[in-house]
């Protein structure tokens, strides 16, 4: 039984062992099929576990492996545990992850390290699992960790250019940030209810939570700086857009299946705390909604086709973290759920669409060489990849929130929650929910529509069935997933009740619903409007203002500023001054003092016998002469 | 003045004369004489005290003292030829292979 329920991590382990082992000798589909076979094995034993689940409400799978951490009052084992809430997170993750592994066995094709790549992409996998199934903090904390790890494995790993190396390492040091706050929440979790396990924390705090009410607050706000590292929320955020710089099917599955939901999982795992927490849950909303509002707004100069959907991330992130802000868990995960749809399939259209633009400089000889995820060279790319453009379409309508697809009924459940607790938060939200539908409407009108504005875009072809079937796959998940939730039913609700906290039942507001999808529309068409004119683009990122927004709020200067400057300027104090002039100057000194020293007395040491015995001579006087006097 | 303060009186003046010799000069064949005259001006001097104190401790010392000066000449005549044989000199100023 253990084994069972562990196997969904030990899938992508086995896959990752046998590509190690015997990846050398096998060719690129080998490993790519290895790889995938095992995300899709993850798959097929979760959808077994969901079967399970459904006996009974609070149905829930344990396995506790072995005793971890066994000192004084800490007792932490490798528990396991596969519950309602979890077994949404693991389907979305391995789901969706089988789908870009198998797309990147067409998009890594010739890469030369072809199979280091699959390597890390079950790493990734497994990791993310342990974190989604941990059944206590800590095991949680090193999924956690695992999946940091990954992300900077994995966005670096074209690190011959020095430009991706250093977007790894931001992703992991800013990560790092986070996870002090992460430690310090674990480390006062254990201090106050002397166990780190969901059931012992949750069934406490619910005990006691009044007496507790001031550790909560500190508790749930430590764990929240947790969740802003990983889920890039301000002041956090700026590791992501610069995650673009791993291969496209990485920003995939950072994006849209593992590593930024980790956040919003941890918070609706402890929605038990939080809500115990009514301060922390207004600084939630309102960094969620911040959030929102300002990576929506840097996504409206952005030229780059990859770092526009990275902003939009960043920018639905918010969204989720302040749906949790408000109570709504259910709603947080709910948009995860359709999130994580969507993006994973405009993030695959977009690698699609490189892909296509770096074939069409290939296939055009003597054009000039462009970047292939700079928009202003696109144009035009609808008729000459059909199926990319059906996925953007539908994707990026799903991202604007234009009925029916997905991600209007789940953005539409998080307004109607903010409009009614919480109307600073609805403010950003509404406005960003507009700048939203207005950049996925330039996006795709810089891309898809007029002419082609450079020979590669004219000679790029669609991409063979490896990554299209995957882009099918999801864009039919991206059409379909509203149904999880649709207004009335509401199965995903009914299903994560028992297990998450929510606020009110979810209801549907027809007529906020029409205001917000009659928006959405109106600024896609304007967006359509405005950017028929691609020069409009390369105009308006000149301006000041689109200056400012294309360099995000000018967030990453900011730090430069205050963080890294200084702190280059205290390093290089003490590498200069303090360990060069203090530190080493105090052991050279007593080198040169003795080198000196030896110098000098080395004169004595002439080499002549007639000196030495001329010294003797004069001793023996000295001797005699001693004796002489004091013999009387 | 009694002849015994004569004797030591030339003992000395001898052995300053080899104490001399051996500061001075540079061929290794006459600090070696000099060194001879240094051990020669002190069998003079037993010679006379033991004579002045009617003890024969001081002659039979002289006499270990020949013993010793013959075999050390031996030795050292023998090394100086094979210095000169190496360096074609007696110079002992020359000797300074080990000198760092």
């Amino acid at each position: 039984m253990a084994l069972f329920i562990l196997s969904p991590i030990l899938f992508p382990l086995l896959g990752l062992l046998i590509n190690a082992l015997w990846g050398r000798r096998m060719s690129e589909r080998a490993i790519g099929g290895v790889a995938t076979l095992a995300a899709a094995a993850a798959f097929v034993v979760s959808m077994l576990m969901l079967g399970q689940l459904t006996a009974a409400e609070d149905a829930r799978l344990t396995a506790t492996i072995a005793p971890w951490i066994a000192a004084g009052a800490l007792n932490v084992s490798f528990g396991f545990l596969v519950d309602r809430l979890s077994i949404v997170i693991m389907l979305i993750v391995t789901g969706i992850g089988t789908l870009i592994h198998m797309f990147s066995i067409g998009y890594m094709r010739g890469d030369e390290r072809f199979q280091r790549y699959f390597i890390y992409l079950n790493l990734f996998l497994a990791s993310m699992l342990t974190l989604v199934m941990a059944d206590n903090f800590l095991v949680m904390f090193m999924g956690w960790e695992l999946v940091g790890l990954c992300s900077y494995l994995l966005i670096g790993f074209w690190f011959k250019n020095l430009k991706n190396a250093e977007a790894g390492r931001k992703a992991f040091v800013v990560n790092r940030i986070g996870d002090v706050g992460f430690v310090l929440g674990i480390l006062l979790i254990f201090v106050t209810f002397g166990s780190l396990s969901f059931a012992d924390v949750f069934g406490q705090a619910e005990a006691q939570g009044e007496t507790l009410a001031g550790a909560i607050g500190l508790i749930t706000l430590l764990l929240f700086i947790g969740a802003t590292g990983k889920s890039a929320q301000i002041p956090l955020f700026v590791w992501l857009p610069d995650a673009m710089a791993g291969p496209t099917p990485v920003s995939a599955l950072i994006h849209a299946a593992t590593m930024v939901t980790a956040g919003v999982y941890m918070m609706t795992r402890a929605s038990a705390l939080y809500e115990l927490a009514p301060a922390t849950q207004a600084i939630v909303a309102l960094v969620g909604a911040l959030t929102a509002f300002v990576a929506g707004t840097s996504a409206l100069r952005q030229l780059d086709i990859k770092k526009v959907l990275a902003y939009s991330t960043v920018s639905q992130l918010g969204y989720m973290v302040a749906a949790c802000g408000l109570g709504a868990f259910i709603a947080a995960d709910f948009h995860l759920l359709t999130h994580a749809f969507f993006k994973a399939a405009l993030f695959l259209a977009a690698g699609s669409v490189i892909h296509g633009i770096e074939h069409g400089m290939h296939a055009a000889h003597n054009s000039a060489p462009v970047d292939p995820q700079d928009m202003r060279y696109m144009g035009g790319l609808a008729r000459k990849m059909p199926v990319t453009f059906a996925a953007f379409l539908l994707g990026g309508l799903a991202l604007a929130g234009v009925p029916p697809l997905s991600g209007f009924f789940s953005k539409d459940e998080i307004l109607l929650d903010a409009f009614k607790h919480n109307l600073p938060a609805f403010a950003l939200l509404a406005v960003s929910s507009v700048v939203t539908a207005f950049y996925v409407g330039r996006q795709l009108t810089l891309v898809f529509a007029g002419r082609p504005r450079s020979e590669a875009a004219a000679h790029a072809v669609e991409s063979n069935w490896l990554m299209t079937m995957p882009l099918i796959a999801l864009t039919i998940g991206t059409v379909f997933a509203g149904l999880f939730n649709f207004p009335g039913a509401h199965p995903l609700t009914d299903w994560l009740a028992p297990v998450v906290r929510h606020g009110d039942a979810p209801k549907f507001d027809a007529p906020l619903a029409a205001v917000f999808s009659a928006l959405a529309i109106g600024a896609l068409a304007i967006a359509w409007f405005l950017y028929r004119n691609p020069d409009r683009a390369q105009a308006e990122a000149e301006t000041g203002m689109g200056r400012l927004l294309a360099k995000a709020w000018c967030f990453d200067d900011a730090y430069r500023w205050a963080i890294v400057k200084p702190f280059y300027i205290i390093s290089t104090v003490c590498a200069q001054v303090i360990d060069v002039g203090v530190i080493d100057a105090a052991v050279n000194g007593v080198g040169r003092l003795f080198h000196t020293l030896g110098n000098s007395l080395r004169s004595l040491q002439t080499g002549f016998v007639r000196n030495y015995g001329l010294v003797m001579l004069i001793g023996v006087v000295f001797v005699v002469a001693y004796f002489a006097l004091n013999a009387r | 003045m009694d002849s015994t303060t004569f004797v030591a009186l030339l003992s000395s003046v001898l052995f300053t004369i080899g104490v001399l010799g051996v500061l001075l000069r540079r061929s290794a064949l006459l600090i070696f004489m000099s060194v001879e005259l240094m051990l020669n001006a002190a069998n003079l001097a037993f010679v006379a005290f033991a004579h002045r104190w009617v003890q024969l401790d001081g002659q039979i010392f002289v006499f270990f003292v020949m013993a010793v000066a013959a075999a050390e000449v031996a030795v050292g005549l023998a090394l100086i030829v094979t210095i000169f044989r190496t360096k074609r000199s007696t110079n002992v100023d020359d000797l300074a292979a080990l000198k760092g």
